[in-house]
């Protein structure tokens, strides 16, 4: 009898369903994953390192650049450790704006992933679906920052500007007639609160149209039940957070358990998986949808009734306003070193982590009171997901391999830093 | 201070004096335990199953690079410093464990038998600070390429690097060559005497 010996595939990593640059080797007993090595570091840009030879706020925009799917969790994170050496408070309007963004950022993380995830199935449609809710989310993203992806929009002491009383028209050109164009701006005529209240009544009813596809369809189901089960003690042995933990069964939400900002007085629930499959994660990421999109419905309603400050008045952290620059001399000092050499940090260490759209997303910043970080340590959830790959494909089929990719939910920039 | 993190503090004081050598309860109630290092691993099983801790998880394992930390030279026997960050989800609580480990002989207990998720986070301290873990089974580089010389994120390590890679034509291949740019900082590191954090009775030097 002719010997069978176990080969060893290379995957990726330059592969569409790798999500990035994600090399794979596996090691293969016919059609079966005996072992899978992820070999990452490929978009690793040393940006820990990069933020120690910076003053603090000039690194706000590489946290963009991390998980570049979901910006504005990523600034979250380290703004919120930052504030918590600083010892400073930030306005309450500001917490709503940044809650708000926060949820935002989870529909715009999970209808990418929803869409990606569908496409390595087999489901082409769904991804053209969540695409065109996206372009409405980033469009919210562009108003207020100016940014459609890489936003810098939080700062230490609160968020850099309040929101637009307008929202950006589309204008008619050679492509685009007079007329489609105003059918493009009927509801754009409002501030951006009124665009996304607008969006908030529509998108239930979006993600209805991604379950019609989905939740019970036959190859789905087929392709993602049962697939890479993680028992809840297991998800905690493997450092899962997010909802790759939720899908196993464990009710663990920083949002809920820690509140930070205002989650405490927002009323939304927890989705839970369990049998901790591929399926169930999957259920639990599109109720996650829906409870973002009411946690933003109820600050939506509190930021319209609510003006107030976005920025701390304290101005060795936050830049004074331009006007007052004009004629006060303290101003034109705070602003000129704040923008030359930054501000300095109390000496100390702290970790302060957020509930990213993928699970706990921490910064660890030691601080020498210099006005940089001596050391910036990213905690990404990614990472900690990926680095279990291996156990949780072992024993199934190659073409399981992109469906557990898919449900770990993998961005490089984050993985790789 | 929250009432927690003193209980945690305490308890921790009263169960494990012999292997922590000083806890604290730093900024936002954090509660920092220095730790021994031969100890680090049997004092994280404990805290892993004792029931009254059950840290189930590893956050984050990271280490970190005490060289010229406030701008002066640091003790070689303390120069680096492993951190793990645990997390109780049935107490919901956090914790911080530091080992201080020397520029000679850089190397702690790998705690990877205790939570699994240490793998890769063991790793990544090793290829970025050279920091090695005495039991873990697969210690190879992590983020940086293949065949990568140094630690980069030791603090000795210039952040331009000592190489830079192009496509040679001729010899139709990547070459390595030692890199062409000066490192250069555009804004200096800076220490100002600030009365704003200062305790009371304290005063400013502004000589």
């Amino acid at each position: 009898m002719a010997e069978i010996r176990n080969f060893t595939m290379n995957f990726g990593p330059q592969h569409p369903s790798a999500h990035g640059v994600l090399r794979l080797v596996l090691e293969m007993d016919g059609e079966t994953i005996e072992r899978a090595d992820p070999h990452i570091g490929l978009l690793h840009r040393g940006t820990e390192k990069l933020a120690e030879t910076k003053p603090y706020n000039q690194s706000i925009g590489y946290m963009d650049r991390l998980d570049y799917v979901s910006m504005m969790c990523n600034e979250h994170g380290y703004v919120l450790a930052i504030e918590k050496l600083l010892n400073i408070e930030v306005p309450e309007r500001a917490q709503y704006i940044r809650v708000m963004f926060d949820e935002i950022t989870r529909i715009l993380n999970h209808c990418l992933w929803l869409g990606a995830h569908a496409l390595d199935i087999g489901a082409m449609t769904v991804f053209l679906y969540c695409f065109r809710e996206r372009e409405d989310l980033m469009d919210i993203y562009e108003a207020v920052s100016g940014a459609r992806l890489h936003a810098t929009y939080y700062r230490p002491g609160g968020v850099y500007r309040d929101l637009p009383e307008r929202m950006p028209q589309y204008e008619a050109s050679k492509w685009h007639s007079e007329r489609e164009v105003k059918k493009k701006n009927a509801d754009r005529q409002g501030s951006v609160l009124d665009f996304l209240w607008q969006f908030s009544e529509r998108f239930p009813q979006y993600v209805d149209e991604y379950e019609t596809l989905l939740t019970d369809n036959r190859i789905w189901k087929q392709r993602t039940v049962n697939i890479g089960v993680v028992s809840p003690e297991r998800a905690l042995q493997l450092g899962f957070t997010g909802p790759m933990l939720r899908g196993s069964g464990v009710e663990w939400d920083l949002r809920k358990k820690q509140p930070y900002e205002v989650y405490d007085k927002l009323d939304f629930d927890i989705p839970v998986g369990v049998n901790g499959d591929c399926y169930d994660r999957y259920l639990v990421r599109v109720e996650e949808m829906r409870q973002s999109n009411r946690i933003i419905r109820q600050c939506v309603q509190w930021l319209r009734n609510n003006p107030g400050p976005v920025m701390l008045e304290n101005h060795k952290v936050t830049p004074p306003q331009r006007e007052e620059m004009k004629g006060d001399m303290e101003s034109l000092i705070h602003h000129f070193l704040l923008f030359t050499e930054g501000y300095q940090v109390p000496p100390g260490e702290v970790y302060a982590a957020v509930e990213h759209p993928k699970g706990e997303f921490g910064c660890y910043i030691v601080s020498d009171g210099a006005n940089k970080p001596y050391r910036l340590k990213v905690r990404a959830p990614g990472f900690a997901h990926l680095a279990s790959l291996d156990e949780m494909t072992k024993g199934h089929m190659l073409a399981d391999v992109v469906s557990i990719l898919g449900t770990q939910d993998i961005v490089f920039g984050e993985v790789d830093r | 201070m929250a009432n927690m993190e003193q209980m945690l503090l305490k308890r921790l004081n009263d169960d494990f004096a012999d292997v922590v050598e000083s806890i604290t309860c730093g900024v936002g109630d954090e509660v920092t335990a220095v730790v021994r290092a031969d100890a680090i691993k049997s004092l994280c099983a404990e805290l892993r199953d004792r029931a009254d801790y059950s840290f189930e998880q590893l956050i984050d394992l990271c280490a970190v690079d005490y060289l010229e930390y406030t701008g002066e030279k640091c003790d070689p026997a303390k120069r680096f410093a492993v951190v793990y960050h645990l997390l109780s989800i049935k107490h919901n609580q956090r914790l911080r464990l530091k080992v201080y480990i020397s520029e000679e002989q850089p190397s702690v207990d790998s705690v990877l038998e205790v939570w699994r998720c240490a793998d890769w986070f063991e790793r990544e301290a090793y290829d970025l600070f050279g920091v090695l873990f005495y039991g873990h089974p697969d210690l190879r580089r992590l983020l940086t390429d293949y065949g990568f010389i140094g630690h980069p994120f030791r603090k000795d390590f210039p952040i331009s690097g000592h190489v830079e890679m192009r496509f040679d034509p001729e010899k139709n291949r990547v070459v390595y060559e030692p890199v062409s740019i000066e490192p250069r900082v555009l804004v200096p590191r800076k220490y100002h005497e600030d009365n704003r954090y200062l305790g009371k009775g304290e005063e400013v030097n502004n000589g």
